[in-house]
C-alpha cells in the first residue's frame, strides 16, 4: 500500500504562562492510501490534537509543534506557508468534527456552507457548486435536497447535520477524511447509519478515512488498522484483528476489558483500569501507563520502553516485550479465535 | 412475596409549549421496581427516559397516572412523609461538572443533605463525610477541596457520596456513566454494584448504551416516544428481544469484536426518531419499522404479556394476528 501521510516524531506543546502542557511527546504512524485507520484513546490522549496540528488547525501560540514531520505526498506539511496550507485544507485534507452543531455556521445556509469549498477550490461557478451540493446532500442521504439547500443548521436534525458536514468535507473529494468522534453525539441507531455511509463512500471513493473514537465498538466497525494512543505517545499499533485478538500492551488489554460484552455474565466485577492517566504537564520519564498498570516493573519507571515489533503491522512499546520481562498472558484473551 | 418498592402506573407527563402545542414525553408507561433490583431504562434521545426518572422523583407533577413509592402515590405525599420520601429516594446525575456547585467544597456538596434534613453537624457531620469519601474509592483529603479539582470519573463519585449520605432505599441514576472515559465507566459501575451488595439500594438505571445497561440491569424497559416498546428480563430480552425497535436497537450497538460485528444479522433501523410533538398513528415506531403492516398505522398496540415476564407492544405478537 502507497503511504498517503507520513509523521514521524511528531511533538506538540501548548505553552501558558505558567506551565507547559506536552500533548503529543514523540508520534510516528503512517497512513496508506484507501486505509481506515482508528485512532483510540482516553480523552486528553493527545488523539485529536495529533490530527489538529498534523491539519494545522491549533492556534500557535499557545500550540506549538516543536519537532517532526508531516509528510503528505512527499511534501512537509510542518513547513508549509499558510497559503499552501489553505489549498490542503478541505482539498486534500477534510476533516468532520464530533459535534455539528457548534462546528456548522448557525447563520449561513447549509448549501452555501457547502458549496464555499466548491468554488474556492474547484472554482466552480455558483450555479455549477448549487447543482453539485444538491448531489453532495443526495449522496450522504438527505432527502429532498434542493429545499434542504436552504435551510439552516438549526433546522436540521443531529443525525442529518452530521451528514451535511460529511457532504461539506467530500464537496473536493479529498484524498484523506480525518473523522474526530463523529458518532459520539449521536444515537445508536443514527450511528449506525452515519458508519454504514462512511463505509459506502470510502468503498467507492477509494479515499483513506482517519477515525478518532474512544469506542472500540465503532472501531470493530470500521477500521483497518487500529493505533491506541495514551498520554501522547501511540502505545500499541496493529491491524483489527492483531488489536482485537492479540493485543500485546496492558493498556490494550484494559481497555478491551473494561467494555462489557454483549454476553458477559452479571456475576463478575468488570475489569476496570484503576486511577486516571498522568498529568502533562510533568510526564512520567518512564512508560507513562506505569502508574495505572497491574504488571508493572521496576525498569517501567525509569526508562521509557522500546518500540518493538512483532509483525509487520503489530508494534508496541512495552517492557513487557524485553526478553528478559516475565512472561505475562493477556487477561481478557478472547484469543482462541 | 415481596411487594415491588416502586410501582409506576400509566404514567403520563406532558409539556404545554404553547396554547395548541402539547409535547407529551411520557404517554402511558407501566413498570414495577422490586427491592434490590436494578431496573434498566434505554431508548434514544427524547424517548422520555429521563422525564420518566424525574417524574418519578417528583421533580415533575404528573400529568395523568400515578407513582407509588412503597405503596404511596409520591406526588402526593406531605409533611413527615414528603421529607422521608426525599431522602428515600435520590438520583445521580449525567454531567459530573454541572451538577456539582462548583463553589463549594466537597465536604459541604456531600452534607448538603445532613443539613436541610439535619440530620448530622459538627464533628459528627465531618465523620460521616470523611466515611463516605472513603466508601466511595476517594479520602478524607479530598473533603476541603473543590470540584475543578477533580476528574470526571472522581467527581462521579462525589456525586455517589452525596446520594448515600442520605441512606437512601432507591437511586435513579441518569446515565450517569455516559459523561465518563470507558476505563472509568467500569471503575464507576464496579462501584454501584458493589454499593447495592453492600447496602441492599434499589437503582433505576436509565442509559443508552446497551451493553451497559445489559451488564448492570436485572430487568430492562425499552422507551420509544413516549412509550414502552418491551420489558423483560435482561437475558431475555438480549436473547429474544420480540419487539422490531428492540431488535435494532440490539443489532445496531457496537460490539467490541470484529468478528461478531462482521457475522452478527444486522436489522437496520432506518430514518430518524419523529417529533414527539406529532408522533405517528398507531404505532409510534411504525415509520421506522422493517415489518409495518397497514393495522400498525390505525391501531395502537397493546401492551401485552406475550411470555411470562416479557411484555411487549407490537401487532406481530397481539392475539388477534397470529405469528
Amino acid at each position: 500500500m502507497k503511504p498517503l501521510l507520513e509523521v514521524s516524531d511528531l511533538h506538540v506543546t501548548f505553552r501558558s504562562q505558567h506551565q507547559e502542557v506536552k500533548a503529543i511527546r514523540g508520534v510516528d504512524f503512517t497512513i496508506g492510501e484507501g486505509e481506515v485507520v482508528a485512532f483510540v484513546g482516553e480523552s486528553g490522549s493527545g488523539k485529536s490534537v495529533t490530527f489538529q496540528s498534523i491539519m494545522r488547525l491549533l492556534p500557535q501560540p499557545p500550540a506549538n509543534i516543536d519537532r517532526g514531520q508531516v509528510l503528505y505526498s512527499g511534501r512537509d506539511l510542518t513547513k508549509l506557508s499558510e497559503v499552501d496550507m489553505q489549498k490542503i485544507r478541505g482539498k486534500e485534507i477534510a476533516m468532520i468534527f464530533q459535534d455539528p452543531m457548534t462546528s456548522l455556521n448557525p447563520t449561513i445556509r447549509v448549501g452555501k456552507q457547502i458549496t464555499e469549498s466548491l468554488m474556492r477550490h474547484q472554482k466552480l461557478t455558483s450555479q455549477e457548486a448549487k447543482n453539485r451540493s444538491i448531489e453532495l446532500l443526495k449522496m450522504v442521504g438527505i432527502p429532498s435536497p434542493s429545499e434542504r439547500i436552504n435551510q439552516f443548521p438549526h433546522q436540521f436534525s443531529g443525525g442529518m447535520r452530521q451528514r451535511a458536514m460529511i457532504a461539506m468535507a467530500l464537496a473536493c473529494s479529498p484524498k484523506l477524511l480525518i473523522a474526530d468522534e463523529p458518532t459520539t453525539a449521536l444515537d445508536v441507531t443514527i450511528q449506525a447509519q452515519i458508519i454504514d455511509l462512511l463505509k459506502d463512500l470510502q468503498n467507492n471513493t477509494g479515499s483513506s478515512i482517519v477515525f478518532i473514537t474512544h469506542d472500540l465498538g465503532v472501531v470493530a466497525e470500521i477500521a483497518d488498522r487500529v493505533a491506541v494512543m495514551y498520554a501522547g505517545k501511540i502505545v500499541e499499533t496493529g491491524t483489527l484483528d492483531e488489536i482485537f485478538y492479540d493485543p500485546k500492551h496492558p493498556y490494550t488489554w484494559g481497555l478491551l476489558a473494561s467494555m462489557p460484552k454483549l454476553d458477559q455474565s452479571r456475576d463478575q466485577d468488570l475489569a476496570s483500569i484503576p486511577g486516571s492517566p498522568p498529568s502533562l504537564v510533568n510526564p512520567p520519564v518512564g512508560c507513562p501507563f506505569t502508574s495505572r498498570c497491574p504488571y508493572a516493573m521496576k525498569v517501567c519507571q525509569e526508562q521509557m520502553p522500546e518500540v518493538t515489533t512483532s509483525s509487520d503491522s503489530h508494534q508496541v512499546a512495552c517492557w513487557l516485550q524485553h526478553p528478559d520481562a516475565p512472561e505475562v498472558k493477556n487477561p481478557v484473551a478472547s484469543a482462541g479465535r | 412475596m415481596t411487594q415491588p418498592i416502586l410501582q409506576v402506573k400509566n404514567l403520563e407527563k406532558h409539556f404545554q409549549l404553547d396554547r395548541n402545542k402539547v409535547l407529551k414525553a411520557v404517554d402511558g408507561i407501566s413498570f414495577e421496581v422490586m427491592p434490590g433490583e436494578t431496573f434498566g431504562l434505554v431508548g434514544e434521545s427524547g424517548c422520555g427516559k429521563s422525564t420518566t426518572g424525574r417524574t418519578i422523583i417528583n421533580l415533575y407533577d404528573t400529568t395523568g397516572g400515578e407513582v407509588l413509592f412503597e405503596g404511596k402515590n409520591v406526588h402526593q405525599l406531605k409533611g413527615k412523609n414528603q421529607k422521608k420520601f426525599r431522602r428515600d429516594m435520590q438520583m445521580i446525575f449525567q454531567d459530573p461538572y454541572a451538577s456539582l456547585n462548583p463553589r463549594k467544597s466537597v465536604m459541604d456538596i456531600i452534607a448538603e443533605g445532613l443539613d436541610i434534613h439535619e440530620i448530622a453537624s459538627g464533628k459528627s457531620r465531618e465523620e460521616v463525610v470523611y466515611e463516605l469519601l472513603e466508601t466511595v474509592g476517594l479520602n478524607k483529603s479530598h473533603a476541603a477541596r473543590y470540584p475543578h479539582e477533580f476528574s470526571g470519573g472522581q467527581r462521579q463519585r462525589i456525586g455517589i457520596a452525596r446520594a448515600l449520605a442520605m441512606e437512601p432505599k432507591f437511586i435513579i441514576a441518569d446515565e450517569p456513566i455516559s459523561a465518563l472515559d470507558v476505563s472509568v465507566q467500569a471503575q464507576v459501575v464496579n462501584l454501584m454494584r458493589k454499593l447495592q451488595k453492600e447496602k441492599g439500594l434499589t437503582y433505576l438505571f436509565i442509559a443508552h448504551d446497551l451493553s451497559m445497561v445489559k451488564y448492570i440491569s436485572d430487568r430492562v424497559g425499552v422507551m420509544y416516544l413516549g412509550r414502552m416498546a418491551e420489558l423483560a428480563d435482561s437475558d431475555e430480552l438480549y436473547k429474544e428481544p420480540l419487539h422490531p425497535y428492540t431488535q435494532g436497537l440490539l443489532s445496531t450497538a457496537p460490539i467490541p469484536d470484529p468478528i461478531q460485528a462482521k457475522e452478527r444479522e444486522k436489522i437496520r433501523i432506518k430514518g430518524e426518531i419523529p417529533s414527539p410533538l406529532n408522533p405517528p398513528s398507531g404505532c409510534r415506531f411504525r415509520t421506522r419499522c422493517p415489518y409495518a403492516m397497514e393495522v400498525c398505522a390505525k391501531v395502537d398496540p397493546i401492551w401485552q404479556e406475550a411470555k411470562p415476564n416479557h411484555w411487549v407492544a407490537c401487532h406481530l405478537y397481539q392475539d388477534s394476528n397470529p405469528q
